[in-house]
């Protein structure tokens, strides 16, 4: 058997509630299968699980908000499957969205009554996890919105207009299921709990980022960059390059991040329980700012590994999540250091609040044209500034220089990025 | 394409990119990076999407001239005729 439980989605996460299961007992999972969707005060999240085996029970409803570490499913893996509930039909890879369709009824009777019904909604409508969540933030009963999308689904647009009507006459209450044995005593609870997201996120990113004033010593290093090089390279590279494959000079730089720190590990890595646990795998975290407020800095994985063109396609994927609001689990929580760029919002430096349990943040400021000397002449280049906020309880100042310098080398030689 | 063609196509591929904004609110005339916040990333998604509808290869240079729907119109006029 093993456990799934409420995973912790990065420092500032303390509880999550479960807006829907994707898989129901019997259900085949194997690792990296996405198997529910939770809320947390930043985004609603896909969780991935990182087990394979079959589900055997599912221990919190739809709706319900737990605390992290809280168990929420059971899973039997390799070889105790045997052993567990038998199944009237081979276990499917469940539907992303669990159509509306009736139970099948079994061939033969179940042995051992299946718990699976209890907690699975059959009836439920489609709905995508964005309408799901913009219900839950204008407090909206799905039970009572009529989805327009294809099949009935329910979307945002029809949870809008949802809360604008009038109130319908109260809807007929929706029993929580009893999850085990029998709890016929439980009062109806409501089906989600509203949530003012971008006060939570405030609070959220509150937390956090005391957390790290209080227990980081940061410390702060600068340097300007001459981009020249990096931008003509990116200018025609770009017009060889098809609308759909363009790069953006970003790119350039989560690479560069990604390459330095085979240079200087220290800045790679987390600080846990005292010490300094450097990572192999680099997962850059992106920055993202959510227009309505607020900011969230999910990972790109293995940057070091992955060519301009495919950190691109990662990065256009993040963002265009991040808008919708809806991102995975292993995005969210393994984020190895961080990459913050201003650039678009016009300043020209930046020295940011390290996340923990990470221990260092590189800053991009706008790229502007600035007298710069060279080979004793002066001349119009565009420049960058490039910071870095070290932890020093796991590098020093003079480490941190060295690790500016090799971003500043590596934008020299684009073409080798 | 006809104009209304052409806003529709915009106006769907905008409430892709920024699902938050209201679209009955938007000035044609006004940037778009200025009115809903839109950056670099959100405008390459724009050229990307008006690309693989239409046709319409956009260089990257002409990326400014269609950061309002009014502009994205005549933009895209020019380059069809």
């Amino acid at each position: 058997m093993a456990d799934f439980l409420m995973p912790s989605l990065g420092a500032d996460m303390e509880a999550g509630t479960v807006l829907q299961w994707l898989v129901k007992p019997g259900d085949a999972v194997k690792r990296g299968d996405i198997v529910a969707v939770i809320d947390t005060e930043k985004a609603t999240i896909e969780v991935e699980i990182f087990q394979t085996g079959v589900i055997q029970k599912i221990l919190v409803p739809e709706g319900e908000k737990v605390p992290v570490g809280t168990l929420l499913a059971v899973l039997a893996v390799d070889g105790e499957v045997a052993a567990a509930a038998p199944e009237a039909k081979p276990a499917v890879r469940a539907p992303i969205v669990p159509a509306p369709a009736a139970p099948t009824p079994p061939v033969a009777p179940p042995i051992v009554p299946q718990p699976a019904r209890e907690v699975a909604a059959p009836h439920r409508a489609r709905i995508s996890p964005l309408a799901m969540r913009v219900a839950m933030e204008l407090k909206v009963d799905l039970a009572t919105v009529k989805g327009t999308g294809p099949e009935g689904a329910i979307t945002k647009a029809d949870v809008e207009r949802a809360a604008k009507a009038p109130p319908t006459p109260a809807p007929a209450p929706r029993v929580a299921a009893p999850i085990e044995g029998p709890a016929p005593a439980a009062p109806p609870k409501p089906v989600v709990a509203p949530i003012d997201r971008s006060a939570a996120m405030r609070k959220v990113i509150a937390a956090a980022m005391a957390r790290s004033k209080r227990e980081i010593p940061h410390y702060y290093l600068g340097n300007h960059i001459d981009m020249s090089k990096a931008m003509g390279w990116l200018q025609a590279e770009n017009l060889k390059r098809p609308v759909t494959e363009r790069l953006l000079y970003s790119v350039l730089l989560l690479k560069a991040v990604a390459l330095a720190t085979h240079e200087i590990p220290e800045m790679n890595g987390f600080w846990i329980d005292g010490a300094f646990k450097p990572s192999e795998a680099v997962h850059v975290g992106v920055a993202i700012s959510i227009r309505r407020g607020g900011l969230i800095a999910p990972a790109i994985h293995d940057v070091d590994k992955k060519s301009l063109g495919e950190i691109m396609l990662s990065l256009r994927d993040l963002v265009k999540r991040v808008r919708a609001g809806v991102l995975r689990s292993s995005e969210i929580a393994d984020a190895t250091i961080t990459v913050t760029s201003l650039g678009d919002n016009g300043v020209e430096s930046v020295f940011g609040v390290i996340y923990p349990p990470q221990v260092a943040l590189v800053g991009f400021g706008k790229i502007v044209e600035r007298p710069w000397a060279s080979g004793a002449m002066v001349g119009a280049r565009p420049v960058m500034m490039a910071s870095l906020s070290g932890d020093h309880r796991a590098s020093d100042g003079h480490r941190g220089a060295l690790f500016l310098a090799a971003i500043e080398r590596l934008l020299q030689e684009p073409e080798k990025l | 394409m006809t104009d209304d063609e052409i806003k529709a196509l915009f106006l769907r591929e905008l409430h892709r990119i920024a699902p938050e904004a209201e679209l009955n609110q938007i000035d044609p005339a006004v940037d778009l990076r200025e009115q809903i916040d839109l950056d670099s990333m959100d405008i390459l998604n724009l050229a990307i999407a008006i690309h693989e509808a239409t046709g319409v290869d956009i260089p990257e240079a002409d990326y400014p001239q269609m950061t309002s729907l009014n502009g994205c119109v005549a933009y895209l006029h020019s380059r069809a005729g």
